[in-house]
């Protein structure tokens, strides 16, 4: 059973080019990806690859301009109260408490306040931040505010969970921490997650199958499962079976990293 | 205990921030007194403090400031209603700002006062260009900072709403409202103190009443004290109205309250 199916997509944009002449972008092309019902995917490529813009239009934030995706067997929606999307720089709303902000999506869904309360303190303690409830945003810590973004996404419910490279703003031990925590809570409920990320190790570490973009424009190149052990923890880095995953994947990526670098230097 | 503590700390910060204040006064004091100014031009603040006493019991003082405070609140309410919505539909309609810009930024730079000749042969001596010009001075600060607010709120907010299905209209309320909150207090509070000084240039002109009235007329008279007296009213009235906008634009943003102070 598939929850999204990707059928050759393809996007591109207006640019401007080095002399100022019209130039056209070509950001995803023939893109084709299958996406499990209850699965932890993640799109791993190099910067620039496209892989944002996908999570983009599976969030109704962007266009396609060729191609078709499916969502639960329907032509993706641009309105969806069914899709959660966590973005790298938080998305908290400051002038909000951290209680509040878990409510925004719940408001959103027209749920009454004293449900919409009792949830948000439900999925405020699963991130272990209780004790935050009445603090604004910006009293608290990076790692936390994106405890609370990801809090936010869990409340609100959606059954596909968008992730825009969530934990690339946190130093390494942080980043570290909220991978186990997001597995986790994940592990529990097994809704379908899309997450965006340009880091290896993240990618094995979290998913059930890691799929790897070529440069721009970007397409799968190739998808690779995952069979590591759940639920995973902290020493699976250690493992032999992590490091032959990550050595494989690693050559996957190397040459789509070097076009990039190329395509850069002719730039240049 | 704890209550004395508290007025007592209030106290002393207003005392530490009123040392400038009382040096001005000290010297304005001494200057006619020890005779380096002519005191026939000016008043010590002892006489403009008499000056002010007598002018209440006269019952005069009252009467022009009320007048003045109800010129500047009629202007400001109104320059707030036009300005502010003016200012969300330019700022959401990002076009529409494209072409207006230049035309709104050219009346910004424009001096009011330039245009009170204008609107005296438009609308003549009476109420009405007096709202007008202070309306005018006040409605370009809150205009574009308004746009600006609306401008400037956090795509990724809106991308984030948008994302878990929020109509137009909840993002509108929700996120681009709030997010513009702090400019818009902003640009009502710049445009007080605008509308303070046009209220000045407004009574001066073709007027009986009001504290601009009352300065022009003692200085036609040679009552100096009571010239004084009335400049003063109106920089009480000026702090007046900037910390009473102030204690409203705190409610408003109390969130933003220890990032203000860095934390």
């Amino acid at each position: 059973m598939f929850k999204v199916r990707a059928d050759r997509v393809g996007r591109c944009f207006p640019i401007r080019g080095q002399e100022g002449n019209r130039d056209i972008l070509r950001v995803l092309e023939e893109f084709n990806l299958d996406i499990r019902e209850g699965e932890f995917l993640s799109l791993l490529g190099p910067s620039g690859c496209g892989k944002s813009t996908f999570l983009n239009i599976l969030a109704g934030l962007d266009d396609l301009d060729q191609g078709s995706i499916l969502v639960d067997s329907e032509e993706l929606k641009k309105h969806s109260f069914d899709r959660g999307m966590v973005f790298q720089s938080y998305a908290l709303l400051p002038w909000r408490t951290v209680l509040e902000n878990l409510e925004i999506g719940l408001e959103i869904r027209r749920v009454p306040r004293r449900e919409r309360r009792e949830t948000a303190r439900r999925y405020l303690r699963l991130v272990g931040l209780s004790a935050f409830a009445h603090q604004y945003p910006h009293q608290l810590s990076g790692g936390m505010r994106q405890r609370v973004a990801i809090a936010r996404v869990l409340a609100y419910r959606p059954n596909l969970l968008l992730m825009d490279e969530p934990f690339a703003a946190l130093d390494a031990q942080t980043r570290e921490s909220l991978q186990i925590e997001l597995l986790r809570i994940w592990e529990a409920d097994r809704k379908t997650i899309v997450f965006v990320t340009h880091s290896i190790d993240e990618a094995i570490i979290l998913s059930d199958r890691v799929a790897v973009m070529t440069a721009r424009p970007g397409r799968v190149k190739e998808i690779m499962e995952i069979n590591l052990p759940r639920p995973r923890s902290e020493d699976i880095r250690n493992s032999l079976e992590f490091a032959r995953v990550r050595q494989a994947v690693w050559l996957l990526i190397r040459d789509e990293v070097g076009k990039t670098r190329q395509s850069l230097r002719i730039r240049a | 205990m704890n209550w004395r503590g508290r007025w007592g700390r209030r106290l002393a910060g207003l005392g530490v921030r009123g040392v400038g204040l009382l040096l001005f006064l000290a010297l304005w004091e001494a200057a006619p007194r020890l005779g380096w100014v002519n005191s026939t031009y000016m008043s010590p603040p002892t006489a403009v403090a008499r000056a002010l006493y007598l002018l209440s019991r006269r019952g005069e003082l009252g009467p022009h400031f009320l007048i003045s405070l109800q010129r500047v609140a009629a202007g400001l309410l109104v320059s707030t209603l036009a300005g502010v919505f003016f200012g969300i539909f330019i700022g959401y309609f990002r076009r529409l700002e494209l072409y207006l810009d230049l035309l709104f930024q050219s009346f910004r730079q424009m001096s009011a006062f330039a245009h009170f000749p204008v609107f005296i042969l438009l609308f003549g001596l009476g109420e009405l260009s007096k709202t007008i010009i202070i309306f005018w001075a006040s409605l370009w600060p809150i205009l574009l900072n308004t746009c600006s607010g609306v401008k400037n709120a956090d795509p990724v907010l809106i991308r984030s709403a948008r994302s878990m299905g929020a109509s137009r209209s909840f993002i509108f309320r929700k996120i681009i409202l709030p997010a513009a909150a702090p400019e818009i207090f902003t640009g009502i509070r710049l445009g007080g103190s605008y509308c303070v000084m046009a209220v000045v240039a407004a009574e001066m002109i073709g007027a009986t009443s009001g504290l601009g009235y009352l300065v022009l007329y003692s200085q036609e008279t040679f009552n100096v004290a009571e010239m004084y007296a009335g400049i003063v009213s109106l920089a009480v009235l000026g702090l007046g109205l900037n910390s009473a906008l102030h204690a409203c634009e705190s409610r408003f943003t109390s969130w933003r309250r220890d990032i203000r102070t860095g934390e």
